[in-house]
């Protein structure tokens, strides 16, 4: 027995649904000029960037070469091995200081940008807005900045982590603040709580525990953005990346990048497993 | 009335006993933490050499610095004041049309190739699981080295240009991405599946008809979010060589031509803000098409 349907009927019902089946036509109209669009801006790009085909095979094959010549990864010698590690203790070090500091820093500001906290519109508008500055300029750039002021050397990258999160926290602190239900500060105030009491017992347990976990989930995205401040001399193995790749010491460069990524997934799972003690499960 | 409490009845005491043990240990807890949390503070301060006296000394700099880039403006001359500090407008203009431009052909590239490989990284579609395993940890490698680093690799790979900027980026993109579409594949409702399935349809049939019309509106609403940290990510390519603003700002740093990096930075940050605006409004027409059908 075969379920198949014959011809004709089968054209009657396409000819039915039509609708259904391939769209109206205004629908697909826009579906098509949508993917023109992307197309077209993309195919654009690429013309305008110096892609060649030419260009991107011989590329392609360069980095085959490269990829041959790293493996096995090998740091050259103990010492240099010793050398890499200490940068990267550097490198967490960084991340993992500067994050704390930016998130003690930030905190008045995060009050001072919430707007059930601070009425003042225009407080509450120009501590948003330099947030929002602050926060638009790359940890890099903030880098060279500090460098001009403390000299090369981790210290400075350490700084330019601070203040380039400070922005960020200080933007997610006063949404958080904004988002905390007001019934458990009334409730406080029902009892005879002062000021104080209310900020402690009925403010506090609600963000602390987002600050907390967003926290840790910078100290984790820092991570990987302190091992590139190095690049411009701020500390910790970017100087030691961009050195090995800018000597073509592509095997010591295979080890530096395998040391972040365990680093890095080490640092993942502490994170996580943290952020589950502190605020359980379900609120991840 | 009052409800006295008799202190003296053992009931009530043996709970006081177990409360105030609780409370104990509750604080132990906290004190042990405080102390793990300040000997890491401790451990990096030394890793980072910190130095406050260094920086105490020589914190009038960091307002110095940022007092020096900005430009000299007199009311009376505010026309060729603007002129000369922005000197350069057009150049600066086109390079950052050109970090724009990177940033895209990198997003749609690396938006493309997370596309293809989120569907075999999904957990539920029923795919071959070492096939799953690799696809995820190459993805994980993807999103782990950061994007400058392959930048610095693709320069000397590719040469000088944009085209190193948007590779990198494009692969940076396909590990984020890959992640976050693979975890929308993952919340499908898997009804349609069956259904198209129970009707003969095959791998791919199965994800054109049964899966894409459910995540398409959260892949778009992804991956313009992620052009917008791709712009942030293509205005600093140019450190390294890749292409885009981020050439003339370093020189601009590095050869402390202080009011041409104010003009530059100010030129990125708006740049980033109208972006961050578009995407935002594009993003929450998306969603609401999606919560209308």
């Amino acid at each position: 027995m075969s379920f198949a349907i014959p011809t004709a009927e089968r054209d009657d019902i396409l000819q039915r649904h039509a609708a259904a089946i391939r769209g109206s036509l205004g629908t697909r109209l826009a579906t098509i000029g949508t993917v023109a669009a992307i197309l077209g801006l993309f195919v654009y790009g690429l013309t305008t960037l110096e892609t060649t085909l030419w260009r991107v095979l011989a590329g392609f094959g360069n980095l085959g070469g490269f990829v041959v010549l790293m493996l096995p990864p090998d740091p050259g010698s103990w010492a240099r091995a010793g050398i890499f590690v200490h940068a990267l203790f550097e490198t967490i070090a960084i991340a993992f200081l500067g994050t704390v500091l930016a998130a003690f820093l930030a905190l008045p500001f995060g009050f001072l940008a919430a707007r059930n906290v601070v009425a003042n519109r225009v407080v509450h508008f120009l501590a948003r807005r330099s947030l929002d500055t602050v926060r638009g300029v790359d940890a890099l750039i903030w880098a060279l900045i500090w460098i001009n002021v403390v000299g090369l050397g981790p210290f400075a990258g350490m700084l330019a982590i601070m203040t380039s999160d400070f922005g960020a926290f200080g933007k997610l602190y006063s949404e958080a603040i904004e988002a905390a239900d007001r019934k458990a500060v009334e409730g406080v105030a029902s009892v005879g709580g002062g000021k104080a009491h209310q900020i402690r017992f009925g403010l506090l347990p609600q963000v602390l525990p987002v600050i907390a976990s967003q926290v840790l989930y910078f100290i984790e995205s820092n991570t990987r953005s302190s091992t590139i401040i190095g690049i411009v001399g701020a500390g910790g193995i970017g100087l030691y990346l961009a050195e090995t790749i800018r000597t073509l010491e592509w095997q010591q460069t295979s080890f530096l990048i395998l040391l972040i990524l365990v680093a890095v997934s080490a640092i993942d799972f502490l994170s996580g497993k943290l952020r589950f003690a502190i605020i359980g499960r379900r609120a991840v | 009335m009052t409800l006295a409490i008799d202190r003296n009845d053992t009931a009530i005491r043996a709970h006081a006993e177990s409360y105030r043990q609780a409370a104990a240990g509750k604080r132990r807890q906290t004190l042990i933490g405080i102390a793990v949390f300040a000997a890491c503070i401790w451990l990096s301060a030394l890793g980072a050499e910190v130095d406050l006296g260094k920086l105490f000394e020589n914190i009038g700099r960091f307002p110095n610095y940022i007092w020096q880039t900005l430009p000299t403006l007199r009311l009376a001359t505010l026309g060729a004041d603007l002129a000369e500090w922005y000197w350069g407008l057009f150049r600066w203009l086109r390079l950052l049309w050109q970090t724009v431009l990177i940033a895209y052909v990198g997003t749609v590239l690396g938006a493309t190739g997370a596309f293809l490989l989120c569907f075999a990284a999904a957990a539920n579609l029923g795919r071959a699981p070492w096939l799953r395993f690799g696809v995820r940890r190459f993805l994980e490698f993807c999103r782990t080295v950061p994007e400058i680093v392959f930048a610095l690799i693709f320069v000397i790979a590719f040469g000088l240009g944009p085209l190193p900027g948007v590779l990198a980026i494009a692969i940076h993109t396909m590990g984020a991405l890959g992640k976050l579409f693979s975890e929308v594949v993952e919340n499908i409702d898997l009804k349609p599946v069956d259904g198209v399935t129970a009707t003969g349809g095959n791998g791919w049939q199965v994800v054109r008809f049964a899966v894409v019309p459910q995540v398409l509106s959260n892949f778009a609403s992804y991956a313009l979010l992620r052009f917008e940290i791709n712009v942030r990510g293509a205005s600093i390519m140019g450190f390294v060589g890749a292409g885009g603003i981020g050439q003339d700002l370093i020189e601009a740093i590095r050869k402390f031509y202080y009011t041409d990096v104010s003009a530059i930075m100010l030129l990125i940050i708006l740049a980033v803000m109208l972006i961050d605006l578009g995407t935002e409004r594009l993003r929450h027409a998306l969603l609401s098409l999606e919560s209308r059908a």
